[in-house]
C-alpha cells in the first residue's frame, strides 16, 4: 500500500510569542519549527502501514524551500520519497487552495504511475488550525475521508482478498474515538484520513535513517496560483495578564488554606 | 438564516440522558446573540434561529432548546443516519442550510467534522474556533489557543464552528419552536464513513473528563507511573477526573485519554487543580476554559502558577498528600 503523508512545517512555541512588523503572522525570530504531533502519528503509521504491505511512503508539503528540514526529518523515521510544493508566500494560501494543490501534486503523480492508495494529514495544523484540510483535499480527489483517526489496521478479511487479488489491500480498519467510545470504521481505498495523536508512539530517527534521508529524492515543484487566498487580515496576541496569584503557602502546611479555598469554590461535596 | 448543529447527551453522560450537550448550548446562544451579523447585515434581529438534530430529539432537548430561544428544530432520523457517518450526517445537514447567512457548530470533534464537509459541500468558506462575531467578521482561536486571529469569510453562506466558552450558554423567554422532521436516505458513497462498530472501553472515554465539575491534572512532576496515588485520590475525593500533559502520555505513565491540551481534550471544569505541570501553551489551549486555577508546583515562577488563581509551592506528593488528610479530617 502507498501512502502520502502531507505535513506542514510550523513554529516550535513553547513561551511567548510576538508578532512581526505585518501583523499578519508571529515572529519567527529565534523559534524552531517542528511539525504538529498530529502529524507525527501519521508518519509513524504510514510507515507501519507501508512496511507491513510492501509499499512506500511519501512525504509532502506546500511551503518555502525551508520547509525541507521538516521533509528531512520525516525522512529520517522511515519514509521513502518527498514532495516540496515551493512557494515564497505559504501565507496566501487558504485551507482551499492547499488542499487543491495537494490534490494535484496526488494527480500528477498518479498519472506518472506513483498513485497512492491512502492520504494522511494531521487532524489539525498546530499553528492555524484550520480543521479542514484533508476534509476538503478529499473532496477534491473524490475519495471518502475520515478524521480523528488513531490506529489504522489492515482489515483481516481485506488481508484475505489481497491475498488473492494482485493489488494491494482495498480496505483499511480504522479507529477513533467518538462520544461514546472508540469508534471503527471499515475504510475502502483510496482514501484520505486526517489522524489524531494518541494511538501511536512516533519513533526517533536512527543514524542509518538519518543517512538515508540525507540522500532520499526530494521532488520539487511550484505551487499552482492560490485562488481563494487566505482570509485571515491579522493577528492578535491576548492581552497581557498580569498574575493575580494567591500564593496561599509552602508546603503541606499550605493544604489547610487549600482545602477552605475548594470549600469556598463549592466543589468540597 | 443560521443554522446550527445540535448534539445531544448520550445515555452515558454524568447529566443524566437526553440533554443538549453544554457545548452545544453556547454555540445556539453564540447564534441567538448575533443573528443579524451571522445572517450577513441585512436580515432583521427576527430571523428565525434554526438547528438540527440528528437522531432521538428527547423532550429534555426540546424543552432546553426552547429556552435557548430555537424558532424551528430540525430533526433528521432515519435508518441511514443512526450509526455515525460525517458524509451521511454533512448531506442531512446541507439538505436543511439555508442558501444565505450561516451554518455552524460547536467546536467538538463531531462539529468540526461535520462543518468541513458541509462547507466542502456546499463551496463555502469555513473558520474554526470562532470566538467572536462583529461587522468586521470573525476573531477565532489559533496556535493553540496562543493567539487570535481575524478574518472576513466571502460568499452568501458562511460555516463556522464555535471554540469551547466562546460563551455561556444564556437562557431566553421560551420559544414554542416548530419541529420540522426528515428522514434522509443517504447515497451509498455517503455510507461507506459508517461506524461498523463502537468500542466502549472505560480508558477510552474521554467524556468523565471533559463533563467533570473538578479536574485534577498531573505533569511531569509526578516522577514517574507509579506517582499517581495521591492525585488519583484527590480526584476521588472531589468527585472529579483526572487530566495529565502531554508528557505524562508520551512516557506512557498515563492513557492518550486522560491528556488535556492542544492535542488533547479542552476541559472546563469548575476548578482545575494543576500539579507539577509548567503550563506550556499547547497545554494551557485545553485548561483556560477553567473557571478557577490551583497550581501546585516547586516553582514559583512557573507559567501555571502565574496564571493560576491560587498556587501552593512545593513538592506535589506531600502536598497533596497533607490535601487528602486535610479532606478525610474534615469529613469525619
Ligand atoms: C504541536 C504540539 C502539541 C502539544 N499538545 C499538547 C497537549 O495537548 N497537552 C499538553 O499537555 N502538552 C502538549 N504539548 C507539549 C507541551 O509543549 C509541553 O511539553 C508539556 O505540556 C509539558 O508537560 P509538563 O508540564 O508535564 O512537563 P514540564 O514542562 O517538564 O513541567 C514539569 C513541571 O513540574 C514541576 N515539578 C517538578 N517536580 C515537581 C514536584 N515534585 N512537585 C511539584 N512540581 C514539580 C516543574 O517545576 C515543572 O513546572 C504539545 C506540544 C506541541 C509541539
Ligand atoms: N501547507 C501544507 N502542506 C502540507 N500539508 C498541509 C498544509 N497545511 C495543512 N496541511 C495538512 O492538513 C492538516 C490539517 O490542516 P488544517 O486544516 O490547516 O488544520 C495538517 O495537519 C496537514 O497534514
Amino acid at each position: 500500500m502507498d501512502i502520502l503523508v502531507c505535513i506542514k512545517r510550523v513554529p516550535d512555541i513553547s513561551g511567548q510569542i510576538t508578532l512581526d512588523a505585518s501583523g499578519r503572522d508571529i515572529d519567527h525570530g529565534a523559534l524552531g519549527h517542528t511539525i504538529s504531533a498530529h502529524e507525527e502519528c501519521a508518519v509513524e503509521l504510514a510507515v507501519q502501514l507501508a512496511g507491513a504491505t510492501d509499499g512506500e511512503v511519501t512525504i509532502l508539503t506546500l511551503g518555502t524551500d525551508d520547509a525541507v528540514e521538516q521533509l528531512r526529518a520525516s525522512l529520517a523515521v522511515g519514509a521513502d520519497d518527498a514532495v516540496l510544493i515551493e512557494t515564497e508566500d505559504p501565507g496566501a494560501y487558504g485551507p482551499e487552495d492547499i488542499a487543491f494543490a495537494i490534490a494535484e501534486a496526488v494527480r500528477t503523480r498518479a498519472n506518472d504511475s506513483r498513485s497512492c492508495d491512502l492520504v494522511l494529514v494531521g487532524n489539525d495544523a498546530a499553528d492555524t488550525g484550520d480543521f479542514q484540510v484533508g476534509v476538503r483535499l478529499a473532496y477534491e480527489l473524490d475519495r471518502p475521508v475520515l478524521t480523528g483517526i488513531t490506529l489504522l489496521r489492515l482489515a483481516e478479511e481485506a488481508a484475505e482478498v489481497d491475498a488473492a487479488s494482485e493489488g494491494g489491500p482495498t480496505s483499511v480498519e480504522a479507529y477513533g474515538i467518538g462520544p461514546a467510545g472508540t469508534e471503527v470504521f471499515r475504510l475502502p481505498l483510496p482514501a484520505v484520513v486526517a489522524v489524531q495523536e494518541g494511538g501511536v508512539e512516533p519513533r526517533y530517527p536512527s543514524i542509518p535513517g538519518r543517512m538515508k534521508a540525507k540522500k532520499a529524492p526530494l521532488d520539487e515543484v511550484d505551487a499552482p496560483e492560490p485562488v481563494h487566498g487566505n482570509p485571515r487580515n491579522a493577528l492578535e496576541l491576548p492581552p497581557e495578564q498580569s498574575s493575580t496569584v494567591t500564593v496561599l503557602g509552602e508546603g503541606p502546611e499550605a493544604a489547610g488554606a487549600l482545602v477552605d479555598v475548594l470549600d469556598e469554590l463549592g466543589v468540597l461535596r | 438564516m443560521t443554522l446550527v448543529f445540535v448534539e445531544i447527551e448520550g445515555p452515558d453522560a454524568p447529566s443524566g440522558s437526553g440533554g443538549v450537550q453544554l457545548t452545544s448550548a453556547e454555540a445556539v446562544t453564540f447564534a441567538r446573540t448575533n443573528t443579524a451579523i451571522l445572517d450577513g447585515g441585512s436580515a432583521a434581529d427576527s430571523s428565525p434561529l434554526e438547528v438540527a438534530v440528528i437522531g432521538a430529539l428527547t423532550d429534555e432537548a426540546r424543552d432546553r432548546l426552547a429556552h435557548l430561544g430555537v424558532d424551528r428544530i430540525h430533526h433528521i432520523d432515519s435508518p441511514d443516519v443512526h450509526a455515525y457517518s460525517a458524509a451521511a450526517w454533512a448531506q442531512a445537514l446541507v439538505d436543511v442550510a439555508p442558501t444565505h447567512g450561516t451554518v455552524m457548530a460547536s467546536g467538538t470533534p463531531r462539529g468540526m467534522e461535520l462543518m468541513a464537509h458541509v462547507a466542502a459541500r456546499l463551496g463555502a468558506r469555513m473558520a474554526a474556533n470562532v470566538v467572536a462575531v462583529d461587522e468586521d467578521g470573525f476573531l477565532r482561536q489559533v496556535l493553540g489557543g496562543a493567539a487570535f486571529e481575524r478574518l472576513k469569510l466571502t460568499g452568501a453562506l458562511q460555516v463556522l464552528t464555535v471554540a469551547g466558552h466562546a460563551c455561556d450558554p444564556e437562557d431566553t423567554a421560551p420559544t414554542e419552536p416548530e419541529i420540522l422532521t426528515h428522514s434522509p436516505e443517504a447515497s451509498a458513497d455517503d455510507l461507506r464513513t459508517r461506524v461498523v462498530r463502537t468500542e466502549v472501553e472505560e480508558a477510552d472515554d474521554t467524556s468523565g473528563l471533559t463533563q467533570a465539575k473538578v479536574v485534577v491534572g498531573a505533569g511531569r512532576g509526578v516522577g514517574s507511573a507509579d506517582g499517581f496515588a495521591e492525585v488519583l485520590e484527590l480526584a476521588d475525593h472531589l468527585g472529579g477526573a483526572l487530566g495529565v500533559s502531554r508528557v505524562v502520555t508520551s512516557l506512557g505513565w498515563r492513557p492518550h485519554a486522560e491528556q488535556v491540551g492542544q492535542t488533547g481534550s479542552r476541559i472546563s471544569p469548575d476548578v482545575y487543580i494543576a500539579c507539577g505541570i509548567s503550563g506550556a501553551i499547547q497545554h494551557w489551549a485545553g485548561v483556560q476554559g477553567a473557571k478557577s486555577i490551583i497550581a501546585i508546583n516547586t516553582d514559583e515562577e512557573a507559567t501555571m502558577v502565574q496564571r493560576a488563581d491560587y498556587a501552593i509551592i512545593g513538592d506535589l506528593h506531600e502536598v497533596v498528600a497533607a490535601i487528602n488528610e486535610e479532606i478525610t479530617r474534615r469529613r469525619r
